[in-house]
């Protein structure tokens, strides 16, 4: 009986938190938009029993599906997405992994303090962050103040309102989850592997790449995944940092939703979004499977 | 023609291919080695046997350049190989642990030394098939280490170290967690690898039966010391004190008092038995504390009064039987309890001898060695 318990429990939230609301949306993007409130019809109609049931049921097709095929915004948008969640997951790698790597060969006394500084920024809202890009990007902001003050350069430099901006926004604000699972690939390496991979002929340059790299590849995969998913559906970055001309899908989502007040369509967006991200999820679990049964 | 001895340790001419001078090994303020000296020599097969965290893996660390002495040197063929850092030396070490990379197949481990000198494929193919062969992994080939019984990547470890046929090869304990069988058949494979290719083998061993097999020498360590290296039988018949006697074999020690006269010393050692007599190359004054160490297999056992110099009676205590030889644990009147062993030529149920039987137990004088500490 406690067993049946503990099952169901994370089973009740995946159903009342994941799988309803789930099936919410599935329901308004087979949907037709309408004036109304809520602005889409059909509504279920439960008091008029069985016969309601089924001309809602009748009511329901594909059409809003067929329509984000006909307007080449929203296939754009999605791969325009995909660009920059791709390119930010891998700049986030490029900057995540010698910070975790620095993290793992710090003396043991240093860690503590080093994991913290690495979460550190979690304790401040995640808006606030953004915000305070835009201070420091802006043609005014104090990253232009400084280069401007040093000399560097002589007219100020436009990064925000253009994907640059999005880009250091997203790797900054996902850049722990990269470090996290690579830090704990990095720290659980027995150090007396690099010892005999120098022992047998190894420079410490190539015991890295032929002992740590690939020993520490789940914990990158992990952290790619851990940042791919969030940046492809990601809305706030692009809008606060983003131009007129940075195009994501997330951003288009909030545009049918709240400006165009068009539900049925931006609901078939988030589940076109969510069928794509079922992909990297799938292969995310794979990957934590076949770690977990190489550490058996 | 007769065949010269190995024995380069006794000739002043030859040169030492290790040599540690005056090493010291701190590890902030705990001494793992102490002060240690020195001379491994070339084509020797040198055993390091000692308890658990005396030093003997440190000892090995400072040879592949793991640990830096923190003071004095080591000497590989003459020059200090202080800075040299563990690629650069031509020394394998087989770990204790033994560090096989999980991300690798049994085959790609053995293979990485060689890729990494830059050998050709089919050089690469032929040496590991070997290796393989000779330890018995072939059908293993392509199996992680994770796939592998313990014994099993024991032997991928020590293939590993083999595989790149170093100068110098380091083995911390290489065949402990293998069956009797078939680690004999790997101690005669290595002694025979060890004199086709010349390699100088340092083995670390818990197994002092593996010892006195394979060793040219072997070295007893305590505390991060040096207490008697020497050669096997040396070490067996003419240990330098009690710890070695001890540690090396069974030993009966009597602590008494000696009364020398020549290199003859009778050891007073019990108000209501006869003196014990013995020979001896050192000098002891006159009521000096010594041990008399005697191996149980030079103790005889009779029924009646033997002629040999040192006879004692008593009362069998204890029996343990061991299949080719007995030991039987002798009460002497005293309370001593003295170890004789004798070979089962006999089957068991003819036995001369049973429990609380009156016997008499006897060595010669020169069976014996007298010892000061
Ligand atoms: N890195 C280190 N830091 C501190 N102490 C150490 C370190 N390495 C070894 N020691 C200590 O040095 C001593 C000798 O260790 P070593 O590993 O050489 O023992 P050992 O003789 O190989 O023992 P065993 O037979 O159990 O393998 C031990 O007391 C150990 O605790
Ligand atoms: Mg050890």
């Amino acid at each position: 009986m406690r067993r049946l318990i503990l099952i169901a429990v994370p089973y009740l939230w995946l159903l009342a938190f994941f799988l309803v609301p789930f099936l919410i949306v599935l329901k308004i993007a087979l949907s037709d938009y309408n004036l109304s409130i809520p602005p889409y019809t059909p509504q279920l109609d439960l008091s008029a029993g069985w016969q309601g049931i089924k001309d809602f049921y009748d009511a329901l097709d594909f059409e809003n599906f067929t329509f984000l095929t006909s307007d080449d915004l929203y296939w754009k948008a999605y791969l325009s997405s995909l660009k920059i969640a791709v390119i930010s997951t891998f700049m986030t790698l490029l900057v995540g992994y010698p910070i975790a790597y620095g993290m793992a060969q710090a003396p043991d006394e240093w860690r503590p303090t080093l994991m913290m500084l690495v979460i550190l920024p979690f304790w401040t809202s995640f808006l606030i962050r953004v915000y305070s890009w835009m201070g420091i990007l802006s043609n005014e902001g104090l990253l232009n103040k400084f280069l401007l003050w040093t000399g560097v350069i002589d007219q100020p430099l436009i990064i925000l309102s253009t994907n640059t901006a999005v880009y250091i926004g997203i790797v900054y604000t996902y850049l722990p989850f990269m470090i996290l699972p690579i830090y704990a690939a990095l720290e659980k390496l027995d150090g007396s592997l690099l010892e005999a991979a120098e022992d047998l002929g190894c420079s410490r340059l190539s015991a890295f790449w032929l002992v740590t790299f690939p020993l520490s590849r789940s914990g990158m995969v992990a952290g790619c995944f851990l940042v791919f998913i969030p940046a492809l559906g990601e809305f706030v970055i692009p809008s606060l940092l983003g131009g007129s001309s940075t195009l994501m899908i997330g951003k288009v989502l909030w545009e049918e939703f709240f400006s165009n007040r068009d539900w049925p369509v931006a609901s078939a967006v988030a589940v076109v979004l969510l069928l794509i991200l079922v992909i990297p999820i799938v292969l995310f679990q794979r990957n934590q499977e076949r770690q977990q049964e190489a550490e058996r | 023609m007769p065949q010269k001895v190995f024995a380069p340790w006794d000739d002043p001419q030859e040169k030492p291919l290790i040599q540690f001078k005056n090493v010291t090994k701190r590890f902030g303020s705990f001494t793992a080695i102490d002060n240690l000296n020195l001379d491994i020599f070339e084509r020797e097969f040198f055993a390091l046997l000692g308890p658990s965290g005396c030093g003997k893996t440190t000892l090995m660390r400072m040879l592949a350049g793991f640990e830096t002495p923190t003071e004095g040197t080591i000497q590989l063929s003459g020059k200090d190989i202080g800075g040299v850092p563990p690629n650069q030396r031509a020394v394998n070490m087989m770990f204790q642990s033994y560090a096989l990379f999980p991300h690798l197949s049994v085959w790609e481990n053995i293979a990485f030394g060689l890729k990494r000198e830059g050998k050709d494929k089919g050089a690469i193919e032929t040496r590991v098939s070997e290796m393989m062969r000779l330890t018995r992994l072939e059908k293993f080939r392509n199996r992680k280490p994770h796939q592998l019984s313990g014994g099993q990547r024991q032997r991928v470890a020590l293939a590993r170290s083999l595989a790149k046929a170093p100068k110098l090869l380091l083995l911390d304990e290489p065949l402990g967690a293998l069956d009797r069988k078939l680690r004999e058949e790997t101690q005669f494979e290595l002694m025979d690898i060890q004199e086709k290719t010349g390699t100088t083998f340092v083995i670390v061993t818990h197994d002092q039966e593996e010892a006195m097999t394979v060793a040219s020498r072997v070295a007893v360590m305590d505390e991060g010391k040096l207490v008697q290296v020497a050669t096997p039988d040396r070490i067996y018949e003419g240990p330098n004190s009690v710890y070695v006697a001890d540690f090396i074999g069974d030993v009966n020690i009597i602590e008494g008092r000696a009364h020398q006269t020549g290199d003859k010393v009778q050891v007073i050692w019990s108000e209501s038995e006869p003196p014990l007599m013995a020979t001896t190359q050192k000098n002891f004054s006159l009521d000096q504390k010594c041990y008399m160490a005697i191996r149980p297999e030079k103790v005889g056992i009779s029924a009646d009064r033997p002629t040999a110099a040192n006879a004692l009676k008593g009362k069998i205590l204890d029996i343990a039987y061991l299949g080719n030889i007995s030991t039987y644990h002798v009460e002497l009147p005293s309370g001593h309890v003295i170890k004789a062993q004798e070979a089962n030529t006999r089957r068991i149920a003819r036995r001369h001898f049973t429990w609380e039987d009156e016997v008499w137990i006897s060595w010669t004088d020169t069976a014996a060695v007298l010892l000061e500490q």
